[in-house]
């Protein structure tokens, strides 16, 4: 393992550290328990709005602290590499930044995620719902009851949410918004190589160069099956077909606009990452979606993995104009 | 139940999961995400380190500390699964005082239960209820025969142990290995292991105690 640390134990402090002292502007970084919120939240949040918070292992950064600020969330909690945050973080986070309008929860659809959030949503003394993002079309058979994975379609339900809650819409309303931008994303996630945990020092997962882990997770859990590294057109129609079939399977049309996200896992250039787009946004053109909106780069990533997902939202006209509005976080800005 | 087994029980337990780092760091990189091993290190070490603060507890107020604590340390889905384990195991011990092993027995499968409520699981799922339904069953079945501890334990050695197998064949319905399908099929679960690893750390300390 080749990494920039000091000391494993300390490589989270010491990054959140620097995330919070490189956008002092936008956020502040409470320890013990660790969560992070808008800069003074107490005093600038306006007490017409719910409060919106996410969280989840680190190793996906930007997710989730990177998109705290006006227009996203009002505050994350980070957990240690890859594991859940605990109860413990999300109330003391909620007790921060709620304002009188309820506390939305954004959670990715994990085991160890959906445990600790409904644990804090139990113990919390205020009104509180929870959207679970569950995009990965990678998980097909609906045996596996634990369910499809959030990933990196999260943070296009953060964005949308985000600015519905700003408006001063209701905990229901924004509960509603999450649901329907949710059920409108799919995602694939597809790696090139595994990650390392900085904490386990060895790569998580054994891979040749002439192979590809087709349907990972964001955590570099295995996916769908092993396949044989092929040419880059070649694995975005596999992973355009999949999201085309997982809408299909939902009877969800698709002739509607729609936002692509192509993300990148942490270790894929950009360079790369466009070439992915421009052969994506072609085959969804053949299939009649009209990609009106695009993001492509390192969003929702799994450390040091080299690799790609796809997203795509179908777009109507509320998801467009919360896509649309403005926004000011650490890694997504526009509009003001 | 007395506090201070709880705590010899404790440091057994952190000193078991240190001694079997690379069994199930190797298991969970097979079908998980690589940080099982992590969170419990950091979890029996917590406990191991709140020693001198327990100490002078009541038995069911230790056990409700060190879940209140671990859900606050571990994290992962194994945070609030441990910890539902021994407040639900504490509040048994309040009532009965675990005076006996039956008593015990009937602790520690209301801490199992509540393992099942929060993570909404059962047997057969590739998780460790695979090694905790059977152990607490042994556990139950052979203190109500009223053998003696070291019986009791090598019974619920032999549960674990069974049960640990088990999730070779099975394929995941919970947890991190949920959306493997088959491939995970073969690989024994890790989360599982570690609760085998527990168990017989504990079932060792009593049989030793004994003789």
């Amino acid at each position: 393992m080749k990494k920039f640390i000091n000391n494993v134990d300390n490589l989270l402090v010491e990054s959140l550290s620097g995330f919070a002292s490189a956008h002092s502007d936008l956020v502040t970084l409470h320890l013990e328990p660790t969560y992070l919120t808008r800069k003074n939240a107490s005093k600038s949040t306006p007490k017409n709005k719910v409060a919106i918070i996410s969280g989840g292992g680190s190793g996906h950064e930007p997710l989730h602290a990177g998109y705290i600020g006006f227009g996203m969330l009002d505050a994350a909690c980070p957990g240690h590499v890859f594991t859940s945050p605990t109860p413990d973080q999300m109330l003391t986070a909620a007790e921060a930044v709620h304002a009188d309008m309820g506390v939305l929860f954004i959670v990715k659809n994990y085991a160890g995620d959906v445990m600790n959030f409904e644990m804090a949503a139990e113990m919390l003394p205020f009104e509180n719902a929870t959207v679970l993002t569950s995009d990965d079309c990678a998980v097909i058979n609906s045996t596996y009851t634990t369910g499809r994975r959030g990933v990196a379609g999260t943070m296009i339900i953060e964005k949308c949410v985000g600015s519905l809650a700003e408006t001063g819409a209701n905990l229901a309303a924004c509960k509603a918004l999450g649901d329907k931008v949710n059920q409108r994303t799919a995602s694939i996630g597809v790696a090139l190589t595994s990650c390392t945990v900085p904490a386990a020092g060895r790569p998580t997962f054994d891979i040749a160069d002439t192979e590809i882990e087709m349907g990972v997770g964001i955590h570099g859990e295995p996916g769908r099956r092993r396949e044989t590294m092929r040419e880059a057109d070649a694995i975005v129609n596999d992973c355009v077909d999949a999201i085309l079939a997982d809408f299909k399977a939902r009877n969800i049309h698709l002739n509607s606009e729609a936002l692509l996200l192509i993300n990148g896992f942490g270790a894929t250039p950009l360079m790369e990452l466009y070439l992915i787009y421009n052969t994506a946004a072609k085959l969804f053109h053949n299939h009649g979606v009209k990609i009106s909106r695009s993001l492509v780069g390192n969003y929702v990533t799994a450390l040091d993995m080299a690799g790609t997902s796809i997203t795509l939202c179908l777009l109507d006209d509320e998801i467009k104009q919360h896509w649309d509005s403005p926004v000011h976080t650490a890694a997504l800005r526009w509009g003001m | 139940m007395k506090t201070a087994f709880i705590l010899s029980a404790s440091l057994a337990i952190h000193a078991a999961i240190v001694a079997n780092e690379s069994e199930i760091e190797s298991l969970d990189r097979a079908i998980g995400d690589g940080d099982h091993y992590i969170n419990m290190k950091r979890g029996t070490e917590t406990v191991a380190g709140m020693y001198n603060e327990l100490l002078p507890l009541p038995a069911d107020e230790a056990l409700n500390k060190i879940g209140i604590k671990l859900l606050s340390t571990i994290g992962g889905a194994s945070g609030p699964l441990f910890a539902s384990f021994f407040m639900g195991m504490a509040k048994v011990i309040k009532q009965n005082d675990g005076n006996n092993p039956l008593e015990i027995a009937a602790a520690f499968a209301a801490g199992v239960q509540n393992i099942m409520q929060r993570g909404k699981a059962d047997l057969g799922e590739k998780t460790m209820l695979d090694v905790l339904i059977p152990v607490s069953t042994t556990f139950t079945l052979s203190a109500a025969e009223s053998k003696n501890m070291a019986e009791i334990c090598s019974a619920i050695k032999l549960a674990a142990d069974s049960g640990l197998e088990s999730t070779r064949n099975l394929i995941a319905t919970k947890g991190r290995a949920a959306g493997l399908g088959e491939r995970a099929i073969g690989h024994l679960d890790a989360g599982a292991k570690s609760c085998q690893v527990m168990v017989y750390a504990v079932c060792d300390l009593l049989i030793k105690g004994k003789n």
